[in-house]
């Protein structure tokens, strides 16, 4: 008898992994699931909503078949990914832990546990796809498009994809719920988490109050007139427009920029205000998933769920490039990702560094 | 793929004989052993002969044994029911800091009644001192709590001493015997303890029945209301079938204490040589010297406990560490922390392994081959 191909997938406890290990086992592989206990959020009457995940865990792989096993990953999570979401909120951008987790945890910790225990593959419910071409492996968006992960998945390397699974890719949302409530899965009607993980349902100025001091300050229009005041710059992004509480005449006000230094936010008046608009930006860190060329056109995307724009991309040194916009750009945010697609491949991305109106940096921005 | 069992510290396989007898039991005998009708006569009888049995096997009194629905219970029980009853004499309790969580716990919950509670360290070979039990002896002392043998390492605890060294003073001496029953010889009378938890899962009984042996002069506080059973210190309609379930698995257990002793001994000694044999880097945490010949806690430098332990299971071996956090994930064991330190290494590398009757001197070998592959496939 050949043994069959293994295939560890990470469960969140929610039904796309649920489905995911569903068609796995299906297809034949030999699965087993993992869930990732990456955050202690138990409260003072002991409860954690891990160990309630955990449960739904149980509860699909005892359906499924398949044997399930916890694995803590607390200490990663606060040192790759927490770690980093305070420092760049320390430092007034807007981080994206997500982007971490899938790079240091999901796909790197998480990635070396499933292959100590055997693994062949390793799988998670991203709704992405993994496509080898001439033996050129390359990441596509998921097919539906409004579930579409690879923004989050812009970190990857093309050997880590290579023993990457992502058995949701070719489904839509709605058909996936469908295969939950078809084979009567545990998660089949549970909610969709939101928000970041280790927040969870909770108010997420509350919780980054437990974690850094919240200095109040004043809220300035770029030449200097006092609009208010603001709670602490961490609580505000690029391009906000609620609770900044300036009310009276006219269209509504918009955060533009931030100064650290000085501990001001940069308000201006109105959505198509030419301060929330930028047309270039310099990346770091950036990943591409193939070789590309020295300079390019392609789409990106600045936001998740955001459409792509054109774009032309140049090679800079190291890991860095610059970014050149067809159209302005509204809102693009220092700390946020900027990830790449050709059509339906996804080329990799990067951390927006800075960003630029006509040749000129905005400080302001932050 | 055989599954190999070496987890029987956490729990054992019910004997074939303890369950023909409680399924026969059962279909003959369902009358409440409280009532005073022929059906409840019926019921007692095999009530009070199962008692008896236990009771002789640990040398004491019928009286003196109060049925509880395992070894949490008992221990419950004898520590709040001894602290609360004798209150009035002092405040001041003795423990280890290596001692079941089924005792931790309820130390600590008594400390935020007010006891002031006293953690003794362990050794690196995993024993107690008994020089430090009574270094830490005030006037204050109403109850010290040793382990005969933990639940992790199997290291047995120098308990005989303790007794002998409270027999002048006030305070109580219990002991969790919930590993150790069905392997070492108990004499309560002759030891001097006063009061001792077992628990019938751990010796092929079913689960779900234990009892508390409480010395007859000593005062406990009972801890729930109802019925006059156990002596009003334990209300509920009893546990008949488990109660008998257990004393048939611990007659098993005491006809056969001797060679099971000598047969879990020579498992041990195989386990630990094939692991030799295989070159590679494992520590015993404890010294086996004075351990129960059940269990073996053995560190692999270079590894971490989760992965090991999918490891193991995934190649059909049933082994365990510490004891479960939340959602499913391990927490560092608190007894090795207290033998080496919450510096130690050992701490997440460190797995249990505990022979039993699902053991065979083929499997026991067959998992250790198995084992030591692991171990090099993650150390290489």
């Amino acid at each position: 008898m050949t043994e069959k191909t293994r295939v560890v997938i990470g469960m969140s406890g929610g039904v796309d992994s649920s489905v995911a290990a569903l068609l796995l086992k299906e297809q034949g592989y030999e699965v087993i699931g993992v869930f990732m206990k990456n955050w202690d959020d138990t409260d003072e009457f002991g409860v954690c909503t891990a160990t309630q995940d955990y449960e739904d865990v149980i509860r699909v792989c005892n359906q499924i078949d398949i044997p399930y096993y916890s694995v803590n990953f607390e200490k990663e999570y606060w040192d790759k990914v927490f770690t980093y979401f305070l420092d760049e909120y320390r430092s007034g951008r807007t981080p994206n832990p997500d982007v971490m987790c899938n790079k240091e945890i999901k796909f790197k910790a998480f990635m070396d546990y499933a292959l100590s225990i055997g693994a062949d593959y390793v799988a998670t419910g991203h709704y992405a796809r993994v496509r080898t071409v001439n033996g050129k492996i390359e990441l596509l968006r998921g097919v539906d498009t409004n579930k579409d992960q690879t923004y989050f998945l812009n970190q990857l390397s093309a050997d880590v994809l290579a023993k990457v699974l992502f058995p949701l890719g070719h489904l839509e949302k709605k058909a996936v719920r469908k295969i939950a409530e078809k084979h009567n899965l545990a998660t089949a009607t549970k909610k969709d988490s939101t928000g970041i993980c280790f927040i969870g349902e909770r108010n997420f100025k509350e919780f980054l109050s437990e974690y850094l001091p919240a200095q109040p300050g004043e809220m300035k229009t770029l030449r200097g007139e006092v609009k208010g005041k603001h709670d602490g710059l961490m609580y505000y992004t690029i391009g906000q427009r609620h609770g900044l509480g300036i009310g009276g005449e006219g269209e509504p006000w918009f955060v533009v920029g931030k100064n650290i230094k000085e501990n001001i936010l940069y308000v201006e008046q109105g959505d198509s205000n030419e301060y929330l608009y930028s047309d270039a930006l310099i990346a770091s860190d950036v990943n591409w998933i193939n070789e590309v060329e020295s300079s390019f056109s392609c789409t990106a995307k600045f936001r998740y769920r955001q459409k792509d724009s054109q774009v032309y991309v140049t090679i800079l040194e190291k890991d860095r490039a610059l970014v050149e916009f067809e159209h302005d750009e509204r809102a693009v945010t220092p700390g946020q990702a900027v990830v790449f697609y050709q059509d339906e491949v996804c080329l990799g991305g990067g951390t927006i560094e800075q960003v630029f109106k006509n040749e000129k940096q905005l400080q302001y921005v932050g | 793929m055989e599954l190999i069992y070496l987890d029987h510290a956490a729990t054992t396989p019910v004997h074939p004989k303890v369950l023909e007898q409680m399924y026969e039991l059962e279909k003959e005998v369902f009358g409440n052993p409280s009532s005073i009708h022929a059906f409840g006569r019926k019921a007692k009888y095999y009530l009070d002969e199962s008692r008896r049995y236990l009771a002789d096997s640990i040398c004491a009194n019928d009286k003196e044994i109060i049925f509880t629905s395992g070894g949490t219970e008992a221990n419950n029980l004898a520590v709040i029911g001894t602290a609360l009853e004798n209150e009035y004499n002092g405040n001041h309790i003795i423990t280890t800091a290596q001692e079941h969580h089924a005792i931790i716990h309820i130390m600590q919950y008594l400390q935020k009644l007010g006891f002031h509670v006293t953690y003794l360290p362990v050794n690196e070979r995993g024993q107690v001192s008994v020089a430090d039990v009574e270094r830490s002896l005030t006037d204050q002392t109403i109850l010290v709590s040793v382990m005969t043998a933990n639940n992790e390492t199997g290291i047995i605890q120098p308990i005989d001493e303790i007794a002998a060294l409270l027999k002048e003073h006030q305070a109580y001496f219990h002991t969790d015997a919930v590993q150790a029953y069905s392997m070492l010889d108990i004499d309560v009378k002759k030891s001097g303890i006063d009061l001792l938890t077992t628990s019938g899962h751990k010796l092929n009984g079913p689960k779900g029945i234990g009892f508390l042996y409480v010395a007859d002069h000593v005062p406990l506080k009972q801890l729930q209301y109802g019925g006059l059973q156990e002596k009003t210190k334990r209300p509920g309609t009893e546990n008949l079938i488990g109660a008998v379930g257990y004393y048939t698995a611990a007659k098993l257990a005491m006809e056969n204490k001797q060679n099971n002793f000598d047969k879990y001994r020579s498992y041990k000694r195989i386990f630990l040589d094939t692991l030799r044999e295989a070159e590679i880097e494992f520590e015993v945490n404890g010294d086996t010297d004075i351990a129960l010949p059940t269990i073996v806690n053995v560190s692999f430098p270079g590894t971490k406990v989760d992965v090991l332990l999918t490891n193991f299971d995934l190649e059909g071996i049933a082994a365990s560490s510490g004891s479960a956090c939340t959602a499913g994930s391990l927490e560092p064991s608190h007894v090795l922390k207290a033998m080496f330190g919450s510096r130690s290494d050992r701490m997440y590398n460190s797995v249990r392994f505990s022979f039993g009757s699902a053991n065979t001197m083929e499997n026991v070998k067959e998992a250790a081959i198995n084992i030591a592959k692991v171990v090099r496939r993650l150390t290489e």
